[in-house]
């Protein structure tokens, strides 16, 4: 692992709604690092990575991805970013290969390298037989596979996952944490929110626990059941002590 | 529950849901009823000057009435009926593919065939109903101009709904059996758009190889047609006769629409939830596309038109919507035509048309490649900046309209350069103030929305035509009096200068 730098610098990130969605949040993800973000319903996590997307305008704070400074400079943020919302957006008209051909087109990727690449990635998620099949048929796990390598398929030094499991069959949800922890162990930095903690129990690095726009809780497993003074304590107990505890002072 | 009160509950749902969909179109779903409400009154005070313009000469027609009157008026009711098919054809089509509580009907307990008997009728209320409203206008005049017994027009208008109703069922199930439910869709929303058309268009047509003009009433009131026409006693008149208060007629025409309307429920409604299993199970079923693997090269903006583009072919629903527009530019390609052969002075109306066409044309496809955008998100986060995808959506829009357009207007360079050169500015400033307009007022929308583009902004909505009729008139204009073009051409760029102060992309 290449834990040496950060893939990921948030500071001061604010957004407000009608109320504050993400209030001044400092949060940092080392390179090569999979990270997971938990909370609550509405905690901010989405508002918050949609903000390192470049997908919604923060009212204040600085987001550096790799060391470039993404409001200022989002198109060279975004060239080494990869996002995948948990509702996959292809294009039904389109087969799975021409839509990872337009992604990479439009990533400006090299076709001698994007093509064979396009395919394996299919190939290991398990989508083989429907290369040349329109999406409009896909059931929503072979579409959030067919976003996925669509997200893989510039090879992004960031990718950042928003509920990514949401709809996948235990076969698919295994090729997709499979993908994902090869891209980790090849260098690569993963950011990702999941309600599913036994995900983030057994894949995570390090863990970051959002409540109200606020980081309540950051580390290791180990770390976070430090914090919490207890060492045989489940993941799940101790995010809903985070949680409680946090709405209680509140 | 007694299977009369399951029925009529379900009567009730289906005429809600009706509703509701209508409010929603007519709102944009945001839910402002009382708007909608009053606008719609407005625009239903406002539709009683072209309705007088159209129908006031005919107040006055007492029966009996000769074969000429009978003629205007049976095919105005038979292109009312045509636009009432169409509609009908298109509900049916949504009853399949678009309703999502299909798997909930047909998993529960109550009696398919009944269920689908109730929405057999309720697509033939909510036609007739808006059949009536449409016509209330028309009506009235009547009403105003030449007594209470045109009212009994409003029961023609019931009675044409009903048969429109049961013909546009017949023929989807027809369709269904004849090409299967994966090509019924678009199939259907094709004919739909001919249907709705197509009348107007063959009358034009008929117009202009007879006799040199655009204007249907030549045809319908020629002696060629009188002599053609059955005698006044045939049935073919008694819709006519019984719009001008012949009751007895109204009686069995009304009769003879619940009669059709019946028996296609009957004969139908037990096939329909097969049918809707067949069209789920195809849903499902794989599309496939080229078998191509090799990935080509190009530039990013590139990516986006190619995408664009493919996307714009493999659109059922943009299809049957361009080929209305290419069915409107028929007559004036005929008028084309036959002035190559003829000195005509009706070859100028062309450049309206062409223009307007345009317009309206450009209008859509920019809405479906600026606001229909199905990723969204994955555009966002493309690494080029937001103004070149832009850029790369507006020349799909420019290349296709260039494309479909310039044919039309290579030719007119044949009989009239001068009147090319108008058509072609006309043509340029109507597609870049319509894409215009949709860059002022875009959405994040699905393209499966489109059908809905226009409730989204009313302002929108009618800057986009207004703009259209505005740079057709000013084409037409400098073609006859220039003068008169810098007027109309200052007067569109004025609604057009409005709209974008208005539009929310500047405030």
């Amino acid at each position: 692992m290449h834990l040496n730098r950060s893939a990921l610098e948030v500071r001061g990130l604010t957004k407000r709604f009608d109320r504050p969605a993400v209030d001044a949040l400092d949060l940092t993800v080392r390179a090569g690092e999979f990270y997971a973000l938990l909370g609550p319903n509405g905690a901010g996590k989405t508002t918050t990575l949609r903000m390192v997307a470049g997908l919604l305008k923060p009212d204040a704070g600085s987001v550096a991805i790799l060391g470039v400074d993404a409001l200022a400079d989002p198109v060279a943020a975004k060239q080494i970013t990869a996002w995948v919302s948990d509702e996959p957006m292809i294009y039904d008209k389109l087969t799975p290969l021409e839509y990872l051909e337009f992604v990479a087109g439009l990533w400006g990727i090299d076709p001698a390298i994007s093509g064979p690449s396009a395919q394996q990635l299919l190939l290991s998620l398990g989508l083989e037989p429907h290369l040349h099949e329109r999406c409009e048929g896909f059931s929503k796990g072979m579409r959030q596979k067919v976003a996925l390598a669509g997200a893989l398929v510039h090879d992004p030094r960031l990718i950042i996952l928003d509920e990514p499991l949401t709809g996948l069959d235990a076969l698919s949800a295994r090729h997709v944490k499979g993908l994902l922890g090869d891209r980790v162990r090849a260098g690569c930095t993963v950011i990702m929110t999941t309600h599913i903690l036994e995900v983030a129990e057994r894949m995570a690095d390090r863990i970051g626990v959002i409540a109200k726009g606020r980081l309540v809780a950051e580390g290791t497993l180990a770390e976070l059941r430090q914090q919490n003074g207890r060492t045989d304590t489940s993941l799940e107990d101790m995010f809903i002590a985070l949680v409680d505890a946090d709405a209680a002072a509140a | 529950m007694s299977s009369a009160a399951a029925l009529s509950w379900f009567a009730r749902h289906e005429i809600r849901l009706a509703w509701r969909e209508w409010l929603s179109m007519m709102t944009g779903s945001r839910g402002r009823r009382k708007r909608a409400i009053i606008a719609l009154i407005v625009f239903a005070v406002f539709l009683h000057l072209p309705a007088y313009a159209v129908v006031g000469r005919f107040a006055d027609l007492q029966a009996p009435i000769g074969k000429q009157e009978l003629i205007v008026i049976t095919a105005s009711i038979f292109l009312a009926w045509a636009l009432m098919l169409s509609q009908a054809i298109e509900s049916v089509t949504r009853v399949f593919y678009a309703r999502a509580d299909l798997d909930l009907i047909m998993s529960s307990p109550s009696n398919l065939a009944n269920v689908f008997s109730v929405r057999i009728a309720a697509i033939a209320l909510s036609v007739t109903g808006m059949a009536l409203l449409l016509s209330t206008p028309f009506v009235d005049v009547l009403v105003i101009g030449g007594g209470a017994r045109w009212l009994l027009a409003f029961g023609v208008v019931v009675a044409i709904g009903l048969t429109a109703a049961a013909v546009a069922i017949a023929i989807t199930v027809f369709l269904f059996r004849l090409i299967g439910p994966s090509r019924t869709r678009l199939v259907a929303q094709i004919v739909s758009a001919v249907i709705g058309a197509g009348f107007v268009i063959a009358l034009q047509i008929a117009a202009i190889l007879s006799y040199g003009t655009l204007s249907r009433f030549a045809v319908l009131t020629s002696d060629a047609a009188a002599a053609y026409a059955p005698d006044v006693d045939s049935p073919l008149w008694w819709p006519a006769r019984a719009a001008i208060g012949d009751g007895e007629v109204l009686s069995w025409l009304i009769a003879g629409g619940l009669l059709l309307l019946g028996a296609v429920m009957a004969m139908f409604s037990p096939r329909f939830a097969d049918t809707a299993v067949r069209v789920a199970a195809t849903a499902r079923a794989a599309r496939h596309g080229p078998r191509a693997t090799v990935f080509r090269g190009g530039s990013r903006q590139k990516a986006l038109r190619t995408k664009e583009f493919l996307l714009l072919r493999r659109d059922p629903w943009l299809l049957s919507q361009s080929l209305m527009q290419l069915l409107y530019l028929l007559p004036p390609a005929l008028m084309l035509w036959r002035s190559f052969s003829e000195t005509s002075s009706a070859i100028v109306l062309i450049t309206p048309v062409i223009v307007m066409a345009a317009g309206q044309l450009a209008g859509g496809l920019a809405w479906l490649t600026i606001s229909g955008e199905d990723a969204a998100d994955l555009v966002a986060t493309a690494p080029l900046p937001p103004s070149n995808v832009i850029r790369a959506k507006v020349e799909v829009v420019l290349l296709s309209i260039g494309a479909i357009f310039g044919p039309l207007i290579a030719a007119l360079a044949f009989a009239s350069l001068t009147q090319a050169i108008v058509t072609a500015l006309g043509v340029i400033i109507a597609t870049v103030s319509a894409g215009a307009i949709q860059l002022w007022f875009r959405v994040q929308a699905k393209r499966s929305q489109f059908r809905r583009r226009q409730t989204s902004s009313r302002l929108a909505t009618f800057a986009e035509a207004f703009c259209s009729i505005g740079w057709a008139a000013t084409a037409a204009l400098a073609v006859t009096i220039p003068i008169a073009a810098v007027f109309s051409g200052v007067m569109t760029a004025a609604i057009l200068a409005a709209t974008w102060k208005i539009s929310p992309r500047r405030t």
